[in-house]
Parts: C-alpha cells; sequence; structure tokens
C-alpha cells in the first residue's frame, strides 16, 4: 500500500472542505477502499476518516418514509427492527452481501460507492483496464468474462456492479443526499450510478468532491417482495445474478411493481419491461413467464457467460413466484 | 499515557515525534530481530508477551528506526494509542499499517492470523467494541479509543472462554491456523443470537427474537471464516454447544 495521510474529519464541512483536494478521499467502513489501495489499483494522497462524524441514524420521516444516514453499517440496517419490518426486501439483500464481518464494517455511503469485482480490473498485472487506466483496452471483453455484463456494456468496458444493497435501493426508489462545499443535492437512485460508455473510469454521477450524507427511501408500498441471489457458494460470494422483486397486489391484480437485476450490468439494472408485463394482471405461471422473458429481453452476453441469461429469466421467474405468494 | 493532540485546521492530527511517550513506551516493528527476542525470551505466551515486549522494546525499536531513516513527507509513523484486551498500548505507525499488523508485528499479539489479508478469509477476526471485524481492512489508526478484544482477550486467568472450550472438547480444527479468527468470530456469534440479529436465512425477519438456530443458520452465521482443513462440522457442534451452555 502507498503511504498516505491520514486525518479525521470533526464535521461534516470538515469533509466536504477536504474533498476538494482531489487527492483526498473519504474513510468509512474501508472495506473495499483498504482492499484497492492494497491492490495499488487506488493510490490516495490522503485519506479523511468521517467514521466519527454523526451519519448513522436510522430514522422514520414523516411521510411514512425512512432517513438512513450515510454510516450506517450494513449489519445495523439489516437488522434495524423498522427496516425488518417495512422494508424486508432492503434487509434481505444487505443480509446476502458479504460476511458478518464486512457487513459490521461497510457503511450504506461505502456500499453505494462499491467497485467492481472484474477480475482484470483488479489484477495490475493485465495492462489493459479503461476502468483503472482510460484508454488502456478492456481484458476482459476478450478475456474470462463468465461473471461479465450482459446488459448495458460497451466495447471499452464489460464489467458489473457487485452490490446487493444496491440492487434493493433501485426497487425501492431510493434518493441519495449528497453534500459538497458548493451546495446539497438529491440524486435519484436511477440517476446514482453509471453505464460505462466510452468512461468506464467513472462508476456513479457523485462529482468527486462530493459526500455522500444519506438515502431516503419512500414509504413501503409493496404487498409482496424478494431477493433472490443465485452464486456460485451458498454464502459469502457475488452474484451471478440477483433480482429484487416487489410486487403491490390490489383486488388480486398486480397494479405496481419494481425488478431491478444485480450481477447483470455495470450499474443494478431495472427491468421496465418486465415490469410492465405484470401491471394489471393477476400473478398466475404465464403472467410470470411472460415478465421474465421480458427480463432478459435483449441480453447481450459474451463468449463465457451467455448462461446468465437463462439463469437471469428464471431468477426473475423465481422471485416473482416468491413474492407473489407473500402477498 | 495520554498525548496531547495538535490541531491542524479543523482536523484532529497527531504528533510524529516518535519519542513522545519516552523510550520504551512507544512499540516499533522489529522484524525477525523482534521475534527471536520473543523466543528467546521464553514469554511467547499471550498477553503477557505482550507487555515483557513493551517494557523491553527500546533498543529493538531503534534499530528498526534507523534502517528505516529514509525521509518520507506523506504517511509519517505517529504515536497511536490502542486498548487491546483491556490493556493500554502507544505504538507508532504508519497510517497505512492495518490493525492486524500493528497486533502482530509491533504490540507482539500473535493469536490474530494474517490469511489472505483481503478480507476474504476471516482468519485476522478481532472484536471491536463488541464486533467481528476483519482486522486486515481495519486502520490501527482509525481505532483509537475503541476497545480490542483478540483471542487472547478472551480466556479470563482460571478458565478458557466457553467457545474456547467447546471448539477444543468439539474438534473444531485441524491445522489451527484459521481458529483464532474462527473462535472471536463465534463469540460474536453468541452476542448477535442473543440480540435477535437474523441471516440471510433467518425466514421471518419481522417475527421477534428468539431466532431458530438451525445448523443451516450457524453455517450461514460462520461463513465469514474459510477452514482450509475443512473443520466446519466440528465449528458447527462447537457452536451449538457454547449456545446451549452459554
Amino acid at each position: 500500500m502507498q503511504a498516505f495521510d491520514y486525518v479525521r474529519a470533526r464535521s461534516v464541512d470538515d469533509a466536504v472542505t477536504a474533498l476538494r483536494d482531489p487527492s483526498t478521499r473519504c474513510l468509512a467502513g474501508g472495506t473495499n477502499l483498504l482492499d484497492l489501495m492494497k491492490g495499488d489499483i487506488e493510490a490516495p494522497a490522503r485519506l479523511v476518516d468521517i467514521n466519527r462524524l454523526p451519519l448513522n441514524a436510522v430514522t422514520p420521516t414523516a411521510d411514512g418514509g425512512l432517513r438512513i444516514g450515510a454510516l450506517v453499517r450494513n449489519s445495523d440496517l439489516a437488522n434495524h427492527r423498522y427496516v425488518r419490518e417495512r422494508y424486508p426486501l432492503l434487509s434481505r439483500a444487505m443480509l446476502a452481501g458479504a460476511s458478518p464481518q464486512l457487513r459490521n464494517m461497510a457503511t450504506v455511503g461505502g456500499n453505494l460507492l462499491q467497485r467492481t469485482r472484474c477480475y482484470y480490473f483488479y489484477d495490475t498485472a493485465y495492462a489493459a483496464c479503461n476502468k483503472r487506466h482510460p484508454g488502456s483496452g478492456c481484458a476482459a471483453r476478450d478475456g474470462y468474462n463468465r461473471i461479465h455484463a450482459i446488459f448495458g456494456a460497451s466495447p471499452q468496458c464489460v464489467a458489473t456492479n457487485p452490490s446487493d444493497m444496491n440492487v434493493a435501493l433501485l426497487a425501492l426508489d431510493a434518493i441519495v443526499d449528497v453534500k459538497s462545499a458548493r451546495g446539497a443535492r438529491v440524486i435519484p437512485f436511477a440517476a446514482f450510478h453509471r453505464l460505462p460508455g466510452t468512461t468506464p473510469e467513472r462508476d456513479t454521477n457523485l462529482e468527486r468532491d462530493e459526500l455522500i450524507v444519506g438515502v431516503t427511501l419512500p414509504p413501503p408500498r409493496f404487498t409482496g417482495v424478494e431477493y433472490l441471489k443465485v452464486r456460485d457458494r451458498a454464502s459469502y460470494a457475488f452474484a451471478l445474478v440477483s433480482v429484487a422483486a416487489g410486487v403491490r397486489v390490489a383486488d388480486g391484480r398486480i397494479d405496481d411493481a419494481r425488478i431491478a437485476m444485480g450481477g447483470v450490468a455495470h450499474k443494478p439494472w431495472r427491468a421496465e419491461a418486465a415490469e410492465r408485463a405484470l401491471i394489471g394482471h393477476r400473478i398466475d405461471p404465464s403472467v410470470i413467464a411472460a415478465a421474465s422473458e421480458a427480463a432478459v429481453a435483449g441480453a447481450t452476453p459474451l463468449r463465457d457467460n451467455a448462461f446468465k441469461v437463462e439463469l437471469a429469466r428464471r431468477t426473475v421467474a423465481r422471485a416473482l413466484q416468491n413474492a407473489g405468494a407473500i402477498a | 499515557m495520554a498525548t496531547e493532540r495538535q490541531q491542524t485546521g479543523s482536523f484532529e492530527s497527531f504528533p510524529n515525534d516518535e519519542t513522545s511517550d519516552g523510550p520504551g513506551r512507544v512499540l516499533s516493528p522489529a522484524g525477525s530481530s523482534r521475534r527471536r527476542f520473543l523466543l528467546e525470551s521464553g514469554a511467547l505466551t499471550g498477553g503477557l508477551a505482550a507487555s515483557r515486549y513493551a517494557t523491553a522494546a527500546a533498543p529493538v525499536a531503534a534499530d528498526a528506526r534507523e534502517a528505516d531513516a529514509a525521509p518520507r513527507s506523506v504517511g509519517k509513523a505517529r504515536t497511536v494509542h490502542l486498548s487491546v484486551n483491556r490493556h493500554d498500548y502507544a505504538v507508532d505507525v504508519e497510517p497505512r499499517v492495518t490493525l492486524l499488523d500493528a497486533l502482530r508485528e509491533y504490540i507482539g499479539l500473535t493469536g490474530t492470523k494474517k490469511g489472505c489479508d483481503r478480507g476474504q478469509c476471516g482468519a485476522c477476526t478481532v472484536l471491536i467494541d463488541g464486533r467481528r471485524v476483519n482486522s486486515c481492512l481495519t486502520l490501527a489508526v482509525a481505532c483509537e479509543g475503541q476497545p480490542i478484544t483478540t483471542v487472547e482477550g478472551l480466556a479470563d486467568d482460571s478458565a478458557l472462554h466457553p467457545v474456547q472450550q467447546a471448539f477444543i472438547e468439539h474438534d473444531g480444527f485441524q491445522c489451527g491456523y484459521c481458529t483464532p479468527g474462527q473462535i472471536c468470530s463465534a463469540v460474536a456469534v453468541l452476542s448477535e443470537v442473543r440480540n435477535g440479529d437474523a441471516s440471510v436465512v433467518t425466514r421471518d425477519l419481522a417475527r421477534s427474537p428468539p431466532i431458530d438456530i438451525t445448523d443451516e443458520e450457524l453455517r450461514e452465521r460462520m461463513s465469514g471464516n474459510i477452514c482450509r482443513c475443512g473443520a466446519y462440522a466440528g465449528i458447527v457442534a462447537a457452536l451449538r454447544q457454547a449456545l446451549q451452555r452459554g
């Protein structure tokens, strides 16, 4: 790991002031950043430790939603009584991620910024990675790309977003609250993460000098939810495919639905065509079949990951079955 | 032992004076010579080793400093105060030194093991404020003011921790390398179960505790600790005993 200076922020204003320096990064849980620094993929000259800032509250909002501080640990949020009872989709997704130790460390803000687990991004022995070194090429596109994207990839990058939490937050229509020395703004979740396009070095639309201060959830509205994660081993592994499904059933028919997929694209991937296939229908096998087919229409697999298309279709179908059974 | 902190701008900063606590009080790394000293002194026995090292470390530490005297403008070592197993230590560490390395290479508590050093195996698991974490992905400097418990701090003077005893009785290990991490993790499982924390295999999240602790639950809850020898069956049996007796 390259040497760096370390300071502790005493306030949010301290932190955003520190971020005006382009060689400074925030240290929260550190579970991804320190790993990247050990691998010489990130080498900030200074870390500003934000762990002691008062951004660790989980607070119901006046409209029945939930405000989550950026420093709430993954394990604390997953096990928060209010989240377990009112947002079980979020609890399930967070409990499916990483290990108990890592969940005790990792924060909500850090999880939003978790970088891809593409092996070529992590292994600096490969010179070609546009995400690490813009313009250097993509070793994964013609390499071993079993874990890579089947939606939204570009010639420059085929990496996927590894987070479970992000998939649930997309399905829940979360809003990300950010601050910088220039002011505060909110970013709707669907606009937070980016597709790789010609700038795969940028994972998100967060500006370099902005600090995530929290996430806000609207009031829960689904009558049935499911987070289904499929991976190479039963625990402590990233998703090959995951699905966050939420349906609202009224008078026997679905009148609102969200289907988001993880492990398939550079950002959590919303399957809007699949959602449309559900609206107005009763949950039955033919509707589930139509929705799950719609979810993978337009997929463009690579040499080694064609299995993900069928896996995604079946995972959407199973998630909808389970979500419907709960309703 | 308290060191006055300098204020630089609006941040907390730290003094870089390596001798601010006086000779023999600040621990520095000395690699193999430090280990050799411990072995020759016959003191490699948990907390005792650490305290002997703390009082006898000055000459070794001075050698290490001399060998490592290249000037650096970024990331200088500073004195960091750590509370480990209810003892206070002052260590001279660069910001990039992990808690794992501070424990093993600076304080001399080698019970905590370095496996992958990348947060993938759990061998380095310790408890910070009672919560299990990977010490390989934790900076020592960020741990000031937080009580740290390692495997050396679990037993009391007269008896092993019930989890340690259960690992022995149920063959919860073979080579033993992952065991300190497994045991620290298992101790945390006991408190998490007491708190009613759910896991991903918990059927009903809305239900109030107690959680029905099946073997599936125990395997999931211990999945952050990899055992290359495959002693998992014994580990699950040890957990079950510790839960029943705890």
